[in-house]
């Protein structure tokens, strides 16, 4: 999809180091104008050109969602990861003109909640930077819980105080401060929305947590962005474009696809957002599911892939594409 | 005519929480008394139930009151267990669960009230037993009439001979009835009794 109309020129404003992991970028219209408006928990997708390669990577926003005239991200430091958050923090300087998306939420506060109450763990918190803004400017009710490891990194800890008070909780893993989570769940008056986002492991345990102590799924939101995992590659043959393609080791089923020159729909290139599902015409080989959105069946029985962060193992594939 | 307004009610089962909250109405009684044979034993201790007999009488009340629930009420309609629950909602926590079960009538009106205390629709477990009479919305005085089992019906505000509708509104908890005879108010079709 890169339509015109989804891709906004930007410049590169600002660039701050956070702390020893965590850089902020700062964006605004290479025209001057205002950015499209987002509500909390939105995203948009960097594109990055590193050499031949179009990286596409998606961050939540973290500013203010009431100040469009720049746009906010914080990007972690992943040096094992596939490369995006290093060209991030390695290859972007103020002043470089960079493309992003328009913004896509896939995480955004249910306004029919008396309360909200928000869970992060790490640099889970950039979505709760523009949630807890929105909120704070509506007068509405919020309480947050934010884990991290230690001072060094405790990203936005002392801003997220300074703003809110006493309705940000800290906890530092480090000195075994931990979030008593059947205490916070228990105690959250009748219309209460859970929201959380941090890594895999706490999404789980949260959610797990919710579901026992009574809260109803629709009140229990949370965000993970799979980054796509490597692998080994394999050959997948796209049948609505006639042509076979190869993955590689690094690149994702989606990148590929797209290096092919066909523009699959996609969203939040993370697992989350459905966009991209792609019928299986044919397969002969093991799929490696890392999406959040098939469902068992869906899996089960192979017809579907999400092309974003799953793989293949096998003889062959044949997709509907 | 299915139309996606039209709710749909299921059988009640026992859900995960901290407390349990059940409304039932006349021959809701029963939906209760059939879940609690596949109830976790003790899961009436953390239970209240709020009883409104009508029609049935003094039918299930020793029933009911055998679960052992935490807390028992019993009362004469539901109007007047309103004030009763509006209170439970205003003080309760995450955890408690919404089990209406009954007439259209009460499951419509009281999911309204969890509602506006922040339960959505989705969240209540309803089963449905007993009378089909309707609680139905004129859509042009807006005046309620209640236990509806004629099609048409003659609003009980503004005269208006209604068709009712399987349109529900759950913002009104009731069925939207339209004028039948607007074109020509000397017709006058007959009433037939369809929602028994």
């Amino acid at each position: 999809m890169k339509a015109g109309s989804n891709r906004i020129e930007a410049v590169v404003t600002d660039v701050v180091a956070v702390n020893e992991l965590v850089k902020r970028f700062h964006f605004q219209r290479v025209d001057g104008g205002t950015l499209p408006t987002f509500s909390g928990g939105a995203h948009i997708v960097v594109e990055m050109q590193d050499e031949d390669r179009t990286r596409l990577n998606p961050y939540s926003l973290m500013s203010s969602p009431l100040d469009t005239h720049d746009y906010t991200i914080s990007v972690r430091r992943d040096d094992a990861g596939r490369g995006g958050s290093l060209f991030m923090h390695n290859r972007v300087e103020p002043g470089q003109r960079m493309v992003i998306s328009n913004p896509v939420n896939l995480f955004s506060l249910d306004l029919r909640a008396r309360k909200h109450l928000m869970i992060a763990g790490g640099i889970g918190i950039t979505p709760f930077l523009a949630q807890t803004a929105q909120l704070a400017a509506e007068g509405g009710n919020f309480e947050l819980h934010y884990s991290f490891r230690n001072d060094k990194v405790s990203t936005y800890a002392d801003l997220l105080r300074e703003r809110h008070g006493k309705r940000v909780h800290l906890y530092r893993s480090d000195y075994g401060e931990n979030l008593d989570l059947e205490r916070v769940l228990s105690s959250q008056p009748l219309g209460t929305h859970l929201y959380v986002c941090g890594p895999d492991g706490m999404i789980t345990w949260v959610r797990d947590a919710a579901t026992q102590l009574g809260w109803p799924a629709g009140t229990v939101h949370y965000e993970h962005f799979a980054a796509p995992q490597p692998g080994k590659p394999f050959d997948v043959t796209l049948a609505v474009s006639g042509i076979d393609i190869r993955v590689g080791e690094h690149e994702s089923l989606l990148e590929a696809i797209e290096a092919a020159g066909i523009d699959p729909p996609y969203l939040c290139r993370g697992g989350v957002c459905g966009q991209c599902e792609t019928n299986v015409i044919s397969y002969d080989g093991k799929f490696r599911h890392n999406d959040h959105w098939l469902s068992e069946e869906d899996r089960r029985s192979g017809c579907k892939v999400m092309p974003c962060v799953s793989r293949f193992e096998g003889k062959s594939l044949v997709l509907e594409r | 005519m299915a139309m996606l307004s039209r709710p749909v009610y299921g059988k009640l089962s026992a859900q995960a929480g901290t407390h349990h909250l059940f409304i039932a109405d006349a021959e809701g009684a029963s939906a209760i008394l059939a879940m609690a044979k596949q109830a976790p034993q003790d899961f009436f201790a953390s239970a209240e139930i709020m009883y409104i007999p009508g029609s049935a009488g003094n039918k299930y009340v020793a029933g009911l009151e055998a679960l052992v629930p935490g807390r028992f009420y019993q009362g004469p309609s539901i109007a007047a267990a309103m004030p009763r629950l509006r209170h439970i909602f205003e003080n309760a926590h995450m955890g408690l669960r919404l089990y209406l079960t009954g007439t259209e009538g009460l499951i419509g009106q009281v999911s309204q009230i969890a509602a506006d205390a922040g339960i959505e629709h989705s969240a209540i477990q309803t089963e449905h037993r007993g009378s089909l009479a309707r609680r139905v919305q004129c859509v042009h005085c807006k005046g309620i009439t209640e236990n509806v089992t004629t099609q048409p019906v003659r609003c009980s505000h503004c005269g208006l001979l209604l068709l009712v509708r399987d349109h529900y509104s759950r913002r009104h908890a009731a069925f939207q009835g339209v004028c039948i005879n607007a074109e020509d108010p000397s017709e006058n079709p007959p009433a037939e009794e369809i929602f028994r």
